[in-house]
């Protein structure tokens, strides 16, 4: 028998459908992975026995006929998602044995849709950080890692290392500079984060409010097709959520990109960047202008301030969005003799140190008279960042960058860990994205010459995640890349 | 001249003082989410997982509280701003759950406005708003459960307030208190504040300053915080500003500081200095979007607008002949402007208002009732104007009937008819009563007849008595000064 992990969504719907095996097989077979992946600390916790009786029904569903379209089909979901009845800890000391008694509407929409959730995955502590490093669970280990263990990225590493070794059909990510893309280009998987305002963030923990936006990580372009037509849509839960319709984005692939309008921004191609990533850059240009799209040289001249307006805003929003967590009515709670002494304490032991880096930078930044220096500006920077790209759209319909500057690199990596900005600068083609709130998705496009996957970008105008995928399917074809063994 | 002059050794002191009150908003459910408003529910019976402050939970404004405050804006004769932003307010208390405040900052919803105040003397003065802006509430933390512990009502975390900002305009306690209660009928007019300052559903802060009489500086402020009755906020302008002329006149400076007012000393004593005011950390609430009015969503709470007590009065004084005093008193609450509209329907209107206001208010004194349970309906009490008016029955036959009325709520015409009371204007009958009194009492026929023209009142009172009180004292009087000549 066929190995079932293999199977991308859409093959395995169709498996299903002609009984070629059965859902509970196939949560089984999933199942199976994860026992023998546990080694990449992908799953914070596991609920493989749920998932199977969610299997059951959708069978019966299956068998009469019926079923939406993900049934069957098993998912792992970023442990950023408040899931009903089963622990949501946003892998932080803080919230460790907290059960939500309610559902995020993302993941309450892909329940629907008829997925099972085969457990919770690892993310770096409240999303912040580019590694997996800051989880209070460990990090998680990239599958494609050989002598060295080395990072999967973050903060989606566990969906992207999970999806990378077949532990998951799917999986569910959240991106707020890059959270999403990140970790697919250093897994050598496919992951799209939406328009902001596609998917609602109700339920999702937030870290930066502004940015947060959810976006499935996949085994390839259709999958993530798949899985956004089920996650996407305007929810009155959440306000920044925006009433617009969802197009079926399956249908966009294979579409002919000739004619096509692909910028490939100049300040992207930075000093020092590693020959090898270059090099696939062209190639994936190539690929495309050999299907009829044109190249066009655009500038985004803002670009270098990204990341300082991002390392602002970010932390500022977070300052505030973790106010919440005071011990007092959930979560980590260390006694004290008053009510601040009780807050410090249980903030003290329940946050991790890139947490609290965070919410002192978004603090400080946000303080009487630093605000309008600091704040006010980078919002000022945003703006521009945002009127840059809606300059550089004039001229093409969607861009092509890396998805990072590297690939992944050794867990405890030294230069990392004592220089923070190091670490941020793994950011540097994703962060502007953000800030201009566009759809922008990674796939892979080859292995370097140590055998590690590499990412590239594709960006495009708000709302229009059609020609991101169209493009991306184009591009997948033609890169031909194979994924793990 | 309502301001008040403190009397130093040095110069003359006049009063510098600026209101802020919190106006909680009647709405059916919460500001931010859809937990219901209703006071004195169980103890945290009304909390939703936002109110909660919960993990990844997102405000939703309601739009009955914009409507609501807009409304109040409206009433305060204000500018409504098109375009208001929520801002958080960052800090740390247990009744916070969010560890923020969802409020307006820079950009509030209602900008400035004025304000008629009655001051006793007659004289009126207007009062200039600075803003409105909405935000939610707080929780209430309850410390006199346990001696150890403090325990947390979130019942009223999140619902509406409306914070509305006077200019420094009041030069004593009289104004801020007169402006106080027309606040209070003004939002109980529109319905948008039930103003019940001891139940902490309208709270005052009193900015208080003073200065050299004929100067026009802003000398450093004291904020007294939490007045709770407008006799208290009156009390503690009183206090402050006498202290703050005693530290001046001993060639000591006020420092700016936030004060409480003690309810129980009437005096107001330090909280904390300006060095430790808070940070408050505002910046844009990023879960929300600005909030933009269309033009008709305004102009149709315009078109819904309730006539508010000025303009009644000066309809009442105009239209309905009332003096200014009688239209002052009657509409200082709307109900009981709405119950004399309906007494005097169709009737005298001044007549009317002299009942209601004499033998009606007493009733309602007398018996500890309110309006809405007066025995007497408003059309009855207008029935019973009009019996007299028209000359059915006399003023003393009136005052029984409407006795009666308060005993059977029965409707004046009947009780007329049914016990026979109808005013005798037949002036045959009349002339054989008179004939009667004159032939059996000669000596005072005598009497009068040789000037003792004093004794008309007596003849009166005994046609009256033979009549049982239903002859037309008018008729009478004709008759009897024909008679006795």
């Amino acid at each position: 028998m066929t190995d079932l992990t293999k199977l991308t969504i859409a093959q395995a719907k169709k498996g299903l459908k002609n009984k070629d095996f059965s859902a509970v097989e196939l949560v089984d077979a999933y199942a199976a992975k994860m026992n023998e992946g546990r080694k990449y600390n992908a799953y914070v916790c596991e609920t493989v026995e749920q998932a199977r009786e969610l299997a059951k029904r959708s069978q019966a569903k299956i068998d009469a006929g019926e079923g939406g379209n993900l049934e069957g089909i098993p998912l792992g979901i970023k442990d950023l998602f408040c899931t009903k009845g089963i622990a949501t800890t946003a892998c932080s000391e803080f919230l460790k044995g907290f059960v939500p008694p309610y559902e995020s509407t993302v993941s309450a929409k892909l329940l629907a849709a008829g997925a099972s959730f085969l457990g919770k995955l690892n993310l770096d502590e409240f999303a912040m950080g580019g590694s997996n490093e800051t989880s209070a669970f460990g990090p998680v280990i990239n599958p494609w890692s050989k002598d060295v263990p080395l990072v999967a990225g973050g903060s989606s590493g566990g969906s992207a290392a999970a999806v990378a070794a077949g532990m998951c059909a799917a999986a569910t990510g959240t991106d707020t500079g890059g959270s999403i893309r990140q970790p697919s280009s250093y897994c050598g998987v496919t992951g799209i984060k939406p328009t902001y305002g596609r998917c609602s963030r109700y339920g999702i923990i937030a870290f930066a409010s502004s940015l947060d936006q959810a976006g499935p990580i996949a085994k390839d372009v259709r999958d993530c097709a798949i899985m956004l037509n089920s996650m996407a849509g305007y929810d009155a839960k959440d306000s920044t959520s925006v009433k617009i319709d969802v197009p079926d984005f399956e249908k966009f692939l294979g579409e002919d990109i000739k004619g096509m309008k692909i910028g490939i921004p100049k300040e992207y191609m930075v000093d020092g960047m590693d020959s090898e990533l270059s090099a696939y850059w062209n190639k994936a240009a190539e690929m495309l202008k050999s299907r009829g799209a044109e190249l066009v040289e655009i500038s985004l001249p803002h670009t270098k301030y990204a990341l300082a307006a991002y390392y602002i805003i970010a932390p500022a929003e977070a300052s505030a969005n973790l106010a919440r967590y005071d011990g007092l009515r959930y979560g980590n709670r260390v006694e004290g003799d008053t009510l601040d002494e009780m807050y410090i304490n249980s903030r003290t032991a329940g946050f991790g140190k890139e947490v609290k880096r965070r919410i002192m930078v978004g603090t400080y930044v946000l303080s009487a008279g630093y605000y309008d220096a600091y704040y006010v500006k980078a919002q000022k920077v945003r703006r521009l960042i945002r009127n840059d790209f809606m300059n550089a759209f004039e001229k093409c319909d969607v861009i092509l960058t890396p998805t990072a500057p590297v690939v992944a690199f050794p867990i405890g990596d030294k230069s990392m860990q004592e220089n923070p900005i190091t670490m941020w600068l793994n950011d540097i083609f994703t962060v502007s994205v953000s800030l201009a709130g566009l759809p922008a998705m990674s796939l892979p496009i080859g292995l370097n010459n140590g055998g590690l996957p590499l990412g590239m970008q594709i960006i495009g105008k708000a709302f229009d995640e059609a020609s991101v995928f169209k493009t991306a399917f184009a591009l997948e074809k033609d890169a031909n890349f194979k994924g793990m063994r | 001249m309502s301001g008040m002059i403190l009397k130093g050794e040095t110069c003359d002191w006049e009063i510098v003082c600026g209101l802020e009150i919190h106006c909680q908003i009647i709405s059916q459910s919460k500001i931010f989410s859809g937990a219901s408003t209703h006071y004195g529910s169980d103890i945290n019976e009304n909390v939703s997982f936002v109110d909660a402050g919960m993990p990844g939970m997102l405000p939703v404004l309601n739009e009955e509280c914009v409507r609501q405050a807009i409304k109040t804006g409206l009433g305060l004769n204000a500018k409504i701003n098109k375009h208001s932003v929520f801002s958080r307010k960052n800090y740390f208390y247990a009744d916070l759950p969010q560890g923020y405040q969802i409020t307006q900052f820079e950009y509030p919803l209602v900008g400035e406005g004025c304000v008629q105040i009655d001051l006793e003397d007659g004289s009126k003065k207007g009062i200039g708003i600075e803003r409105i802006h909405i935000e939610q509430d707080t929780g209430k933390s309850i410390h006199d459960i346990s001696p150890t512990k403090t325990f947390l009502d979130f019942n009223r975390a999140g619902v509406g307030l409306m914070e509305i900002v006077t200019k420094p305009d009041f030069r004593s306690p009289e104004e801020a208190g007169a402006f106080l209660r027309k606040l209070r009928t003004i939002v109980r007019y529109l319905g948008t504040c039930d103003g019940n300052m001891d139940e902490g559903s309208m709270r005052c802060d009193a900015s208080v300053s003073i200065r050299p009489v004929g100067s026009d500086e802003l000398r450093p402020r004291a904020e007294i915080k939490n007045v709770n009755s407008v006799k208290f906020v009156m009390q503690a302008i009183e206090f402050e500003a006498k202290r703050q002329m005693k530290i001046y006149e001993s060639g000591g400076e006020v420092e700016q500081q936030t004060r409480l007012f003690d309810q129980l000393s009437g005096e107001t004593r330090f909280m904390r200095s300006k060095e430790f005011a808070h940070d408050y950390r505002y910046f844009p609430e990023p879960d929300l979007l600005p909030l933009d009015l269309e033009d008709g969503f305004i102009e149709a709470i315009k078109a819904e607008m309730v006539e508010l007590p000025d303009a009644k009065q000066e309809r009442f004084v105009k239209d309905m002949g009332l003096t200014p005093y009688d239209a002052s008193v009657l509409t200082e609450d709307r109900e009981t402007a709405e119950w004399f509209e309906k007494a005097a329907k169709g009737h005298d209107a001044k007549k009317v208002a002299n009942w209601m206001m004499g033998d009606f208010f007493a009733m309602l004194n007398e018996k500890k009732i309110a309006l809405q349970d007066s025995p007497i309906s408003p059309e009855n009490l207008g029935k019973l104007v009009e019996l007299v008016t028209s000359n059915v029955i006399n003023g003393k036959t009136a005052k029984d009937v409407f006795a009666i009325m308060v005993e059977t709520g029965d409707n004046p015409e009947k009780i007329v008819e049914e016990k026979g009371l109808k005013q005798v204007t037949d002036t045959g009958a009349i002339e054989k009563i008179i004939d009667d009194v004159i032939a059996s009492n000669p000596a005072n026929v005598e009497a009068y007849k040789a000037g003792k023209t004093a004794l008309m009142g007596w003849f009166v009172g005994q046609v009256m008595k033979a009549s049982q009180g239903k002859a037309n004292p008018g008729v009478v009087n004709k008759i009897l000064q024909q008679k006795l000549v």
